[in-house]
């Protein structure tokens, strides 16, 4: 590990351990209103300030950090298993098989899955704990996601089939289930790599947005999305700088990610 | 050769574009709300009024008849009529889609002419520190929501084609960068930079043409992923594009307006993709 | 007389009419700069105009520019609330309130030149009670079966025979911009101060002074003063805050609370706050017997007491304050004391109380056990909220109330859905437990909200669409509004809407929560501008603003 990756580790071995212990770390919790301090500047009892009603705003950056940290790269996860599988069987494969699911790719990133979500709103309960409302979000985008990486790795695993070395191992016998396994795939980790980096922001901001259809975190559980989404509402960028904590700490942390997986690319190189 | 992956490419498309019609249509169909209208809450409305409106809703109830018609009359260049704007969708899209393709255009050259400049540079140095910088700029502006994004373009009075582009470039530059990083490390590559070759050489003599494929069919995703963009941030600076009209039509659950964009964004999706398949098969210069 | 003396008398004769010549001149050239160089006044439409037809208005965007470009017969003061003739010089209703005879101004022409006359009005009239209409203007007339007759008496005279009597029958005329029969434009043709100039779609909507426009000011100037009106198409409220602060924009006709405390910290002189509106915000629960909820839950909302105990326990103080920053007061029932005449001030608003509200609730069989209330069968007391998804000041009333009914114990998950799904559970499926809305009042008459109050009807929210009422209580305020909707006696009418109030804050199908001030924000170079709580409230005299250069 060089020094980068040792900071990147370390960075987000304190940002987990934060949210873990975020029950003695926050100054209260995160739904405690203090309604005579509304959309308070930071100071000595709310370090970061508190919201338009009056919650503060460290705490529920960091028991957001709980909901965030850990379901957004389960999620990002998915996706890129599914584009790996859809993407690079189907590339790995070709001809008709990789016509298809290209096709059904193509199909799928141009469905309006807006009212799929609604749909699944539709059929869950409404008194569902917020927990449950916001894996099932994050489930959701981990199924819906996977179709730009796919058929960037669907055009990699095409390349793939007709290099030297394969050609060798197919020659040499070997089977395609395991041709497949350790000649083509490894060599599919930058776009998978890339794919999780990208997903993990894209998903947490995805949530935020997806409250509109009453999916994502309910009410009063935070997330980095629904802070995020606090910085719509300015009007210029000079007036509450504190707002931005959330955005500068998403960043630190897929940062923190893209270093670690820099290091795993090379390893693997 | 050619000409029989063409015909086939456009035998899928005609399918697929078909197909994304109808499976849209189900979609808001089946959707809660299809049948809301949000006047049936005008107190002063009496009650034959409420339930003349809910009827009026249940004429596209049946999918099938629905699209079965939409079809028929699309064939003869009728696209139908939008419900919450009470306009022809044909005129509707006219009007707005050249704005629509002017900032897609724009959003995404301005894209990849970004991300591709950072990556490729990032390739010919390979030190860590400016990678480090790079993924720094490219990680703030892929967790700066849209929203923000399209409303710094009003407060900072530039074109909604900057928000767009910033939303883009993120995934353009990670894929690129990851593409071209790996390609350093094949026996080729190595070969060459061992035997001397330029750095300069190397690269756009043997690394990007190696990942030429891989780029097309990220240049393909990269224009869903723009025509996504176009979404909020035509609603929130107030463009009258394509884009505008498609989230208005969502909200208002507006049937006709809705197959007809999903087939034109279906329409786009595949042509990029395709000619990204096409092109690719052509620089590789072999067969899938 | 002599020679020279009568040609000095002669001479101060002509000079003098020389001068007063002069004087008409320059007042006249004088009165035209003011009157046709009165400026361009720009400002924002939240949504698309659906429809350019006044007739078929179900929008606020296509409802201001039919206030714009409508000359209706009679006009509500937004200022005064007094009721003025327009287009008619006199009226009178007939004292079975089922008859209205106008009187016309003379010499009036559409925008195209076509001429107005009675028959114009007979026209726009049999349009707008064409039964296939289905339009909320024409609705708010249908008072019983049958059809209206028109009868013009001369070109300047008409009288309008509708089957049942209508109560506040000519206010209602302020919702009713008059068509020409004749001209070819059809509904471009218009009466009012601006017409429709030119439309793109999804971007602007552009009026022009309107030339035949037929009102004069007190100096007998044409109106209106404007030269055109730039209607921007924005629904987002932080870019319209955004252009306004940059001077792209003369107003914001309806201005969020928060961007008003903004605004008024670097500029107080641009924010306006008129006070109470006659829009309220709203809490009811779902009483609809065949609703898919468990039973024990309707046993909950059907119950008068646990809606009082609710009530109770809501700090509607704190939702004036932390949510509308203060630009609020706590609702008392369904009009706001706004609505002077028939505003209940007898009512007083529900103190917060959530120990009287917990005693309450324990007389009922409910108990909390750690810290959770359970109903006399042990069900805990949880039920889920619904509201529609971006609008920031529900969700976070919503949020407040789930923090003030969990100190009794209480769990109330917040739900924010998108409009149509929000709008299809709570008309069709009845999918929902508690719901937070508002009602925009757009007229003062309870009339206009015959179709809330009557049990039997479908915007009857709490439980609509009853065959027979199913409470006592709903009966009566049945028989109340029927009584007010039949009578033409204003002190009778506002007897039997009293009670209905009264009824509505013991029963509390509603639980009103607030009621919002009117803000708006008004750039200081627009002259004449003094905003109201009546919508539109800051162009309602738009024929006599003016945008003086910046």
């Amino acid at each position: 590990m060089n020094l980068w990756q040792k900071l990147a580790c370390a960075v987000l071995a304190v940002v987990l351990c934060a949210s873990v212990a975020a029950n003695w770390l926050a100054p209260a919790g995160y739904a405690k209103q203090y309604r005579e301090a509304t959309n308070a500047p930071p100071s000595r009892t709310h370090w970061l300030g508190t919201d338009e009603i009056g919650r503060d705003r460290f705490a529920r950056i960091l028991y957001g950090t709980r909901v965030s940290l850990l379901l957004a790269p389960a999620a990002a996860l998915l996706s890129t298993v599914m584009a790996a599988f859809i993407g690079g069987f189907a590339g790995y494969l070709g001809g008709i098989w990789a016509r298809m699911a290209m096709a059904v790719t193509d199909l799928f990133l141009s469905l309006p899955w807006l009212f799929l979500l609604i749909t699944a709103r539709a059929l869950m309960p409404l008194n569902v704990s917020p927990l449950f409302s916001v894996m099932v979000t994050f489930l959701l985008l981990g199924l819906l996601g996977w179709t730009t990486a796919a058929r960037v790795l669907c055009a990699t695993a095409g390349s793939l089939r007709s290099t030297d070395f394969v050609c060798q191992a197919r020659a040499a016998g070997l089977s395609k289930r395991r041709l497949f396994w350790i000649h083509v795939m490894p060599n599919l980790k930058p776009v998978l790599y890339a794919q999780f980096w990208i997903s993990i922001p894209v998903f947490i901001l995805s949530e935020a947005n997806l409250g509109i259809l009453g999916l994502g975190v309910a009410e009063p559980l935070p997330s980095w999305g629904s802070l995020l989404k606090e910085l719509e509402g300015m009007v210029s960028v000079g007036e509450e700088p504190w707002k931005f904590v959330p955005l500068i700490l998403l960043v630190v942390v897929v940062m923190s990610f893209q270093l670690l997986l820099s290091g795993q690319e090379q390893v693997a190189a | 050769m050619l000409r029989a992956k063409i015909a086939g490419h456009a035998l899928v498309l005609v399918a697929t574009v078909v197909l994304g019609g109808f499976l849209s249509a189900t979609l808001v169909r089946l959707a809660p709300g299809f049948d809301a209208d949000e006047q049936q809450l005008d107190p002063h409305l009496n009650t034959e009024s409420v339930q003349a409106l809910r009827a009026a809703r249940q004429l596209d109830h049946n999918v099938w008849r629905f699209y079965f018609s939409y079809m028929n009359r699309a064939a003869h260049g009728d696209l139908g009529t939008s419900l919450a704007l009470g306009q022809p969708v044909r005129t509707l899209l006219r009007d707005r889609a050249p704005l629509t393709l002017r900032l897609l255009s724009v959003g995404l050259a301005l894209a990849w002419m970004a991300a591709l400049s950072l990556a490729l540079t990032a390739a010919w140095l390979r030190r860590s520190t400016y990678d480090v910088l790079t993924t720094l700029v490219s990680g703030t502006f892929l967790c700066i929501p849209a929203a923000v994004l399209a409303l710094l373009s009003v407060l900072w009075n530039v074109t909604g084609s900057l928000a767009i582009a910033l939303i883009v470039f993120p995934h353009v530059y990670r894929y690129a960068r990851n593409l071209l990083a790996k390609s350093y490390t094949l026996p080729h590559i190595i070969t060459a930079r061992a035997r001397g070759l330029g750095e300069g050489r190397v690269l756009f003599w043997h690394v990007v043409p190696g990942v030429a494929p891989q780029l097309l069919a990220v240049a393909g995703v990269s224009v869903s992923m723009a025509v996504g963009a176009a979404i909020p941030v035509e609603a929130l600076c107030g463009l009258a594009g394509v884009g505008q009209l498609a989230w208005q039509a969502a909200l208002a659950r507006d049937l006709p307006l809705l197959v007809n964009i999903t087939i034109l964004v279906t329409l786009v999706t595949l042509l990029a993709n395709c000619g990204a398949d096409v092109i690719g098969h052509m620089v590789r210069g072999q067969d899938s | 007389m002599k020679r020279h003396q009568r040609m000095w008398g002669e001479m101060r004769k002509t000079c003098r009419r020389a001068i007063a010549v002069a004087v008409l001149c320059l007042g006249s050239l004088t009165g035209r700069a003011v009157a046709q160089g009165g400026g361009e006044l720009k400002f924002c439409l939240r949504m698309e105009p659906k429809t350019f037809d006044p007739l078929k208005v179900e929008d606020e965007a296509s409802a201001a520019i039919r206030y714009l470009t409508g000359g209706v017969l009679l006009r509500v003061n937004r200022q005064t609330q007094e009721l003025e003739p327009e287009l008619a010089q006199s009226w009178k209703v007939s004292k079975d309130g089922r008859q209205i005879t106008f009187r016309l101004r003379s010499g009036i022409s559409f925008s195209d030149g076509t001429p107005f006359s009675a028959q114009d009005v007979a026209y726009t009239v049999q349009q707008l009670m064409d039964p296939t209409l289905h339009s909320a203007t024409g609705d708010a007339f249908r008072s019983g079966a049958g059809n209206v007759e028109t009868k013009a008496i001369s070109p300047t005279q008409i009288a309008i025979t509708f089957p049942a009597p209508v109560a506040g029958l000519d206010r209602l005329f302020d919702q009713v911009a008059i068509l020409s029969e004749h001209s070819s434009l059809r509904e471009m043709a218009v009466l009012g101060p601006f017409m429709l100039a030119d439309y793109n779609p999804g971007a602007t909507v552009l009026l022009k002074r309107n030339p035949n426009y037929w009102k004069r000011d007190e100096q007998g100037r044409k109106l209106p003063y404007l030269d055109s009106i730039r209607l921007d198409i924005q629904a987002n409220r932080d870019v319209e805050m955004l252009r306004f602060r940059r001077g792209e924009l003369d107003l914001i006709n309806s201005l969020d609370s928060e961007y008003f405390d903004k605004l008024a910290t670097t500029s107080p002189q641009l924010v306006h706050d008129a006070g109470p509106s006659l829009d309220s915000e709203q809490l009811w629960f779902n009483e609809v017997a065949k609703a898919p909820i468990p039973a024990y839950k309707k046993n909950w909302f059907r119950s008068a007491n646990f809606r009082r105990a609710i009530s109770e326990t809501i700090n509607r103080d704190d939702l004036s304050r932390v949510v509308y920053h203060g630009h609020a007061q706590p609702a008392v029932g369904p009009f706001s004391p706004a609505n002077k005449f028939w505003f209940n001030n007898k009512l007083k608003p529900q103190a917060y109380s959530p120990d009287a509200a917990l005693k309450a609730m324990q007389s009922d069989g409910f108990r909390l056990e750690n810290g959770a209330l359970k109903d006399k069968d042990g069900n805990e007391v949880v039920f889920s909220i619904i509201t529609n998804a971006g609008s920031k000041t529900r969700e976070r009333m919503a949020v407040l109330i789930q923090d003030d009914l969990q100190k009794i114990g209480i769990h109330v998950n917040v739900v924010t859905l998108d409009f149509p799904s929000l709008i299809e559970r709570m008309t069709q499926t009845f999918d929902y437990e508690a719901i937070i809305l508002g009602l925009t009042n757009v007229d003062l008459d309870p009339n206009g909200e015959m179709n809330v109050w009557l049990s039997s009807s479908e915007n009857h929210q709490w439980n609509p669409q009853q065959k027979v009422p199913e409470t006592s209580w709903e009966a009566e305020i049945d028989r109340l509004m029927r009584a007010q909707a039949s009578s033409t006696d204003p002190k009778r009418r506002k007897e039997a809407f009293d009670r209905v109030q009264e009824i509505v804050v013991v029963e509390e199908p509603f639980i009103f929560l607030i009621n919002k001030n009117a803000l708006s924000a008004v750039s200081t170079t627009v002259h004449g501008a003094a905003p109201v709580i009546l919508s539109p409230q800051t162009f309602w005299n738009a024929e006599r603003l003016t945008v003086l250069a910046k």
